[in-house]
């Protein structure tokens, strides 16, 4: 045991810097953003509306995880862009935090005997649910921000229920340290600044420390160094013009794809939803609509002799990008479903939304009565003033207040009411 | 708050007490693990029947890769990560020992430390991993000049460590008391 170059002898471990102060602070500060980040989840989540028809969901094993979920509200307009452009950029400010955590206890996890009672065997059973879930939802987040999709399977169930293995071992994690955990910051702040820790306070204390090469608070202002890297070079993504320059290292920032009025970030351009001009043409495309009263087909020349309207609204992606408010002109949702025999406004039903799109997910989207019924809630032919770019979904697309991006369906082929 | 310690267990009625053997039969078995704390088998019971509930989705579909992912990721981080960048860490504090400038070590140690952070979050994309295709139809941009920018913040980190060494060495020099001749 007390050969010293064996990491489960305390002696192996030399930084001045462990001790249970250190990794205490980490520790609630990880408590407050990773509870932050897990309730932005399950928002997220129910932003897709999951529960309104089996085409919005990508987890329709959820069972009773999705006991939650609500109807989507469409107010305020930029809810989704604040509650995902949080969740993505507090994710990716908290990696430090978590790598310091992890290093500052990465002792315990060599530590003998392996078990000393049955309860303390299933403890460290679960740390390997909390660390490596952790990594798991920080590492799956990371590569979908930046469109490497090498993890083994489909993002959405993937991120969706490793958050809830994680969640479960972090809230165990959570009720057995916390006390602790408080104990020692308080009885910190007691002795006006960080104690000296002695070693029989804990196992993470180094019974023979190298001499220090930096304070604990130096260490701590390095992990917030890292975090207010991170930050300042991503959250940039979530604003237009100068700000989304800052974002150095994230896609979606620096430059935009285009100039002008139809220049603004893109999620899937035609080329990839294998959009062919000569369908979106105006003597090719006609959108279908059908409800009640049976089925209608709209040229754009139809569509534009209905009544325009304007709603100023952002994209906001899953990916923690949002572009700030577009100036959209088109057909009101509500309008097109009095079409088909949904005239009363307190009648206007769901809708299934069809695209051109042929392949991929999302070619199909739900929309419930709410997000239909809001008056900002448009089939938009026009964006900034001019006609939709081919990538931003010409001939016409769908953008509802506060949904997720995806759900702005694009090149919009088919709109049914009332299927759901 | 609550408290750690857990309050003694209340006495259970008679008829619920599990009967102890008659002590003249009693004879010295060997250590068994103990129990532990009940509150906290509870609580860690509770725990992996969520943890099972949602893992038994999450091991639904390509069961070998998401454990691989899942296990891995924690192998990867606490027996490959964290003991390169320890080593590395140690060795440069060793080398600036050696050359006597064991101060200066922090403004090789904050910049290098930073600098590997955005390279191992933005890995992917500065290391030029991404589906170049599917990248460039997904956003309409190419995934260039990642690496680029990764290199100027990386000479801008260490470039302002180096002046800030050397603003403190001049302004250390300012204050020394001139030598005596």
């Amino acid at each position: 045991m007390s050969d010293r170059r064996l990491p489960s002898s305390p002696g192996f471990w030399r930084s001045p810097l462990r001790g249970p102060w250190f990794t205490s602070v980490l520790g609630l500060v990880l408590l407050a953003g990773i509870t932050v980040l897990f309730v932005t989840g399950l928002v997220s989540y129910a932003a897709y509306n999951p529960g309104l028809t089996p085409v919005n969901d990508q987890t329709p094993g959820k069972g009773i995880l999705g006991f939650y979920l609500f109807d989507w509200p469409t107010r305020p307009r930029w809810l989704y862009r604040l509650t995902q452009g949080v969740h993505v950029t507090l994710g990716i400010t908290l990696i430090p935090v978590l790598l310091a955590k992890l290093w500052s206890v990465v002792p315990r996890l060599f530590a003998l005997p392996p078990a000393r009672s049955l309860t303390h065997a299933l403890e460290r059973i679960s740390l390997l649910l909390l660390v490596g879930g952790g990594l798991f939802e920080f590492v799956t987040g990371v590569l979908n921000v930046q469109l490497d999709y090498v993890f083994p399977g489909s993002f959405y169930p993937l991120h969706f229920y490793g958050a809830w293995v994680f969640f479960a071992a972090f809230a165990v994690h959570v009720a057995l340290k916390l006390p602790t955990a408080l104990r020692h910051v308080r009885r910190a702040r007691g002795a006006d600044g960080e104690p000296t820790p002695k070693r029989e306070e804990g196992d993470l204390v180094s019974p023979r420390p190298d001499p220090p090469s930096v304070s604990r608070r130096g260490a701590l202002w390095l992990v917030g160094g890292g975090s207010l890297l991170l930050f300042a070079t991503t959250a940039g993504r979530s604003f237009d013009g100068p700000l989304r320059q800052t974002a150095l290292l994230a896609p979606h920032g620096g430059a935009d794809p285009g100039t002008g009025p139809g220049g603004f970030q893109i999620n899937k351009t035609a080329a990839y939803a294998g959009i062919d001009a000569a369908e979106t043409s105006e003597e090719a495309w006609r959108l279908v609509v059908t409800g009640r009263t049976g089925t209608v087909r709209l040229g754009r020349a139809d569509l534009l002799r209905l009544p325009l309207h304007s709603s100023a609204l952002p994209i906001a992606c899953v990916e923690g990008w949002s572009t700030s408010d577009q100036w959209w002109r088109g057909v009101r949702l509500s309008d097109l479903a009095a079409l088909v025999g949904y005239g009363d406004a307190d009648g206007v039903p769901d809708v299934l939304v069809e695209s051109l799109q042929r392949h991929g997910a999302f070619r199909r989207a739900g929309l419930r009565a709410n997000q239909v019924r809001d008056p900002l809630s448009l089939l938009a032919l026009y964006v900034n003033g001019e006609d939709l770019t081919p990538d931003h979904g010409y001939p016409a697309r769908v953008i509802v207040p506060a949904a997720p991006g995806v759900l702005n369906t694009k090149w919009v082929a088919r709109l049914t009411f009332g299927a759901l | 708050m609550i408290t750690p310690r857990i309050a003694r267990m209340p006495r259970l009625p008679r008829f619920l007490r599990t009967p102890s053997a008659p002590r003249a039969r009693r004879v010295p078995r060997p250590r068994r693990l103990p129990l532990g704390s009940p509150l906290r088998l509870l609580l860690l019971a509770c725990s992996f029947a969520l943890a099972g509930y949602a893992g038994v989705r999450l091991f639904a579909g390509d069961w070998r890769g998401v454990a691989l992912w899942f296990v891995g990721a924690a192998l990867l981080h606490d027996l490959v990560l964290l003991p390169l960048y320890a080593a590395a860490d140690r060795a440069v504090l060793r080398a600036a020992g050696r050359a006597g400038r064991r101060p200066w070590v922090a403004y090789v140690r904050i910049p290098a430390a930073l600098s590997g952070l955005l390279l191992l979050v933005w890995f992917p994309l500065i290391a030029g991993q991404v589906d170049r295709r599917r990248y460039l139809l997904a956003t309409g941009l190419p995934p260039d000049g990642f690496l680029a920018r990764w290199l100027l913040i990386t000479a801008v980190l260490f470039g302002g460590s180096a002046l800030v060494l050397v603003l403190r060495l001049r302004r250390a020099a300012k204050h020394r008391p001139p030598a005596v001749h």
